[in-house]
């Protein structure tokens, strides 16, 4: 890892997650292996590379998905918080900490406002005033409010996809996370929501730490402080995010892949 | 969420993995469900358990295994030399069923064919909802419709002295039998993909061409298992064949000869037993035999359609 | 291909000639049944009346009503339902929620279809065995019910099982992604979304329920009592045993009271059929995502 003055500090933060020797597998295919790193806090860790690589089954690995997924075999070590992940008492309240928002979005069917309230009740909130307060911060901040406040009664599983993509966020923000990690979140999500949303991670970061996978290589460098490169399940790269957009790399095939000869 | 930024760290680490209310309410749900789940098994080994421990005794005490299949003399209630010989009544089972199998999987196929391959929209769904509620007919009322409406018109139409016989409890049973080997037939014909289809006839062929050449040859475990189920059910059948074959022990020559079925002596003989006596358990006997033939009808009816799905 | 219209012309009327073929074979099918139902009703319909429904048989079943049959068998179907719809709807859970893709779900699943396929008449010995005799329940309602329950369990599982599956995965997995657990997650989305289904099935399952005889036969059910059932310990007469015991057991009884019986029980099952279809139909257009 080359100079350490990246924007956000980060190195003078504790450390949020460490992940060690990590390897994923689904029977006898290896989705992801060999990956080694630690996401400090308040820090925007972007994860960058093409379809397959791995990163999507790496946020599931995180987020301990594997208890209910019977395929999926992770070995290796994830601390979150300093607390090996593999040796949970209750997985549940892990995953309630770490707010996942995947590529497709899933508005549920219920109410936009029991959307956004499920988590929050599910925690044990259910003072109404309290409630709404919590819905139309999410929902202001993953850029929805205005779009739903008359009508937070329609059906969430109905909304365009954008708006879902959009409920899915608020739902996550709701959950009030540690760690918020975003999977492609805009591939459903036209250009001015995108810059908006990214506007609302920025200043999520003084709350909590931000993973962020992104299939565009430009907005891990407009939003991350460090990135990690994965292709075809190995982890090629760490770095400063912008080291490897000024070509200070330790692999030919980063440089490849940000300047977009492959991907 | 300020406390979380400002003191995180191991503290807060350990605060968070303890094990709450909702974590035991969804272990006690878990165990909840799971013994519920497990029932079905429970059921069917207490059906078996129950059934053997009435009629064990027969088997053990007085049981002659060439007496009870061989032969076709059935007079338990005989006081000085009852009979249990099973052979007529298998044989009334069997002609039965055969006959109704014979009415019901050409028709009940052709109707799963054309529901599934050739009626579209409207017709389609009018067809389904009839094709079920056909199957929804109580089998006593099946056996009421033999005795009453069925028996007069057989003896009219075949001039034969009783209307009440093979011919008569097998389109009967066939009718019966027919909605739900239809259903199932068509659930087949429906589980092969339209890419099928349409490939097929991408390349000109009609649709009878597609159906023939194409649905049917990859449908075939489905509707094998479908009619094996049907053979399962007219095999089963009680009321109706209670009703419907004339009920006299006799190997039929004949689709005018009456007959009775295994399932049928037991509905109507097990009133006047006694509890525990030869005749009851032999009766019981008959159900270990029913319940195990029904049991590998069904079990390989399943393997049959599993096949498909793995194939 | 161009020049093949006359093999074309020869394929579309072998075409037309199957069509019409498996056309009049689905008629074959279903014609006869309405045929007999059509005679049920203009033989039996004659003895239809408030006073048939609501009053009890009389001069040794020849004459009256049906009222203690029909009272009968609210009172099997309902104390049936109560056993079998809880423990179904929580069997269905297990297989669809929790359950893996293992031998042991497939033995389950074997189970269900012999529960289903095992002969009405040996669930009749093994509630005789079971219930009257070694749990001591002695030929009543309660008997009788268990023994409708266990048999008519498989219905109740199978919609409920299928409208649970209906909820989109995505919506589990949104839901355990926030932390919630297994039973959260069925509780506040999945459970909501497939409770219409499940009712479709519990309908179902009243009509199989409210048809059988066999299995009733020996375990509670009476070819003749005067008396209305006061409790599940207490012997009921049915309709369904009623229209044997009036089509087979009563010399000389009025033609039409066995057809008004026979009406009375078909109408009952197939209101509840259609009912169950024209639920499920509803729910079909209801479009919820």
């Amino acid at each position: 890892m080359h100079g350490r003055q990246s924007k956000g500090g980060a190195a003078a933060s504790p450390i949020k997650l460490a992940v060690k020797d990590l390897r994923i597998s689904y029977g006898k295919a290896v989705a992801l292996q060999g990956v080694n790193l630690e996401i400090h806090e308040h820090e925007i860790f972007g994860i960058i590379g093409p379809a397959n690589a791995g990163k999507t089954s790496f946020l599931k690995a995180l987020n301990r998905m594997d208890v209910f997924n019977t395929g999926m075999r992770v070995d290796g070590e994830i601390r979150f918080n300093g607390l090996d992940t593999r040796h949970l008492k209750n997985v549940y309240a892990l995953r309630s900490r770490i707010g996942v928002v995947f590529p497709l979005p899933v508005g549920l069917p219920m109410t936009v406002y029991d959307n956004v309230a499920l988590s929050p009740r599910w925690r044990g909130i259910t003072n109404k005033a309290e409630l709404d307060v919590i819905v139309q911060r999410c929902l202001t901040r993953a850029a929805l409010w205005d779009e739903v406040k008359d009508r937070l009664g329609a059906l969430g599983s109905l909304l365009s996809g954008g708006q879902q993509q959009r409920l899915t966020i608020a739902r996550a923000l709701s959950q009030e996370p540690d760690l918020l990690m975003l999977d492609e979140f805009s591939i459903a999500v036209d250009p001015v929501t995108t810059m908006r949303i990214e506007d609302v991670l920025k200043e999520l970061r003084q709350e909590v730490t931000i993973i962020l996978v992104t299939n565009l290589v430009q907005q891990a460098r407009r939003l991350a402080d460090r990135t990690a490169f994965f292709l075809n399940g190995e982890c090629v790269e760490i770095g400063v995010t912008e080291d490897l957009f000024t070509g200070e790399v330790k692999d030919k095939r980063t440089r490849d892949y940000v300047e977009g000869r492959f991907g | 969420m300020a406390n979380s930024t400002t003191a995180p760290g191991a503290a807060t680490a350990a605060a968070f993995d303890r094990r709450d209310f909702d974590w035991y309410v969804d272990k006690a749900v878990q165990a909840i469900v799971f013994v519920c789940g497990i029932s079905a098994i429970i059921f069917v080994l207490g059906i078996f358990v129950f059934v053997t421990k009435e009629g064990l005794g027969f088997i053990v005490n007085h049981m002659n295994f060439h007496e009870f299949f061989l032969t076709p003399y059935w007079s338990p209630s005989d006081a000085d030399d009852p009979e249990y010989g099973i052979l007529a009544l298998m044989a009334g089972t069997a002609s039965v069923t055969g006959l109704a199998m014979l009415v019901a999987i050409p028709f009940s196929l052709g109707a799963a064919i054309y529901i599934a391959e050739f009626a579209s929209g409207k017709t389609r769904e009018t067809l389904k909802v009839l094709v079920e509620l056909l199957a929804a007919i109580p089998s006593v009322v099946w056996g009421f419709i033999g005795l009453v409406i069925m028996n007069p018109l057989i003896i009219k139409w075949f001039d034969v002295p009783v209307g009440l016989c093979v011919l008569n409890a097998g389109i009967i049973l066939g009718l019966m039998a027919a909605p739900i080997m239809t259903s199932i037939a068509e659930d087949a014909l429906k589980a092969v993909p339209d890419r099928y289809r349409e490939a097929a006839e991408a390349m000109g062929a009609t649709r009878w061409q597609v159906t023939y050449k194409v649905v049917l040859p990859a449908a075939k475990n489905g509707l094998l298992g479908g009619v094996l189920l049907g053979v399962g059910r007219g095999f089963g059948e009680t009321m109706a064949v209670l009703m419907a074959t004339g009920h006299a022990v006799n190997i039929p020559n004949s689709i005018f000869d009456s007959v009775r079925a295994l399932t049928a002596t037991i509905a109507a003989e097990l009133g006047e037993t006694v509890v525990g006596g030869e005749h009851y358990q032999a009766l019981f006997t008959i159900g270990i035999l029913l319940f195990l033939v029904t049991f590998v009808v069904n079990l390989s009816a399943d393997l049959i359609v599993r096949g498909i799905r793995k194939g | 291909m161009f020049q093949a219209s006359a093999l074309n012309k020869r394929n579309e009327s072998v075409q037309k000639l199957y069509r019409m073929l498996f056309g009049m074979m689905t008629l074959m099918l279903i014609a006869p049944v309405l045929l007999i139902l059509g005679t049920l009703i203009a033989k039996g319909g004659g003895a239809i009346s408030w006073e048939f429904l609501f009053t009890a048989p009389t001069d040794g079943m020849r004459s009256g009503g049906v009222l203690p049959a029909l009272l009968g068998t609210v009172w099997l179907v309902m104390v049936a339902l109560m056993l079998s719809v809880p423990i179904g709807v929580c069997a269905a859970i297990y297989l669809s929620e929790y359950a893996g893709d293992n031998w042991f779900t497939r033995t389950i699943n074997l189970a269900i279809i012999n529960l289903a396929g095992v002969p009405s008449i040996v669930h009749a010995l093994f509630g005789l065995g079971a219930f009257v005799i070694f749990f001591g329940f002695g030929t009543s309602i309660l008997a009788a019910s268990l023994t409708l329950a266990v048999m008519t369990m498989p219905v109740v599982i199978v919609a409920t099982r299928e409208s649970l599956q209906a909820v989109p995965q995505a919506f589990r997995e949104a839901c355990w992604n926030m932390g919630a657990t297994r039973w959260q997650t069925i509780r506040r989305v999945v459970l909501p979304n497939a409770i219409t289904g499940i009712l479709t099935g519990v309908i179902l399952e009243v009509s199989r329920t409210a048809g059988e005889t066999a299995p009733i036969m020996f375990t509670g059910a009476v070819f003749f009592t005067p008396f209305l059932p006061e409790s599940v310990m207490d012997q009921t007469m049915a309709l369904s045993l009623h229209l044997f015991v009036a089509a087979t057991q009563v010399p000389g009884i009025a033609d039409e009271v066995p057809f008004g019986i026979a009406l009375v029980l078909i109408g009952l099952v197939l209101t509840m059929n259609s009912a169950s279809i024209a639920f499920r139909m509803w729910l079909r257009g209801k479009k919820k995502w």
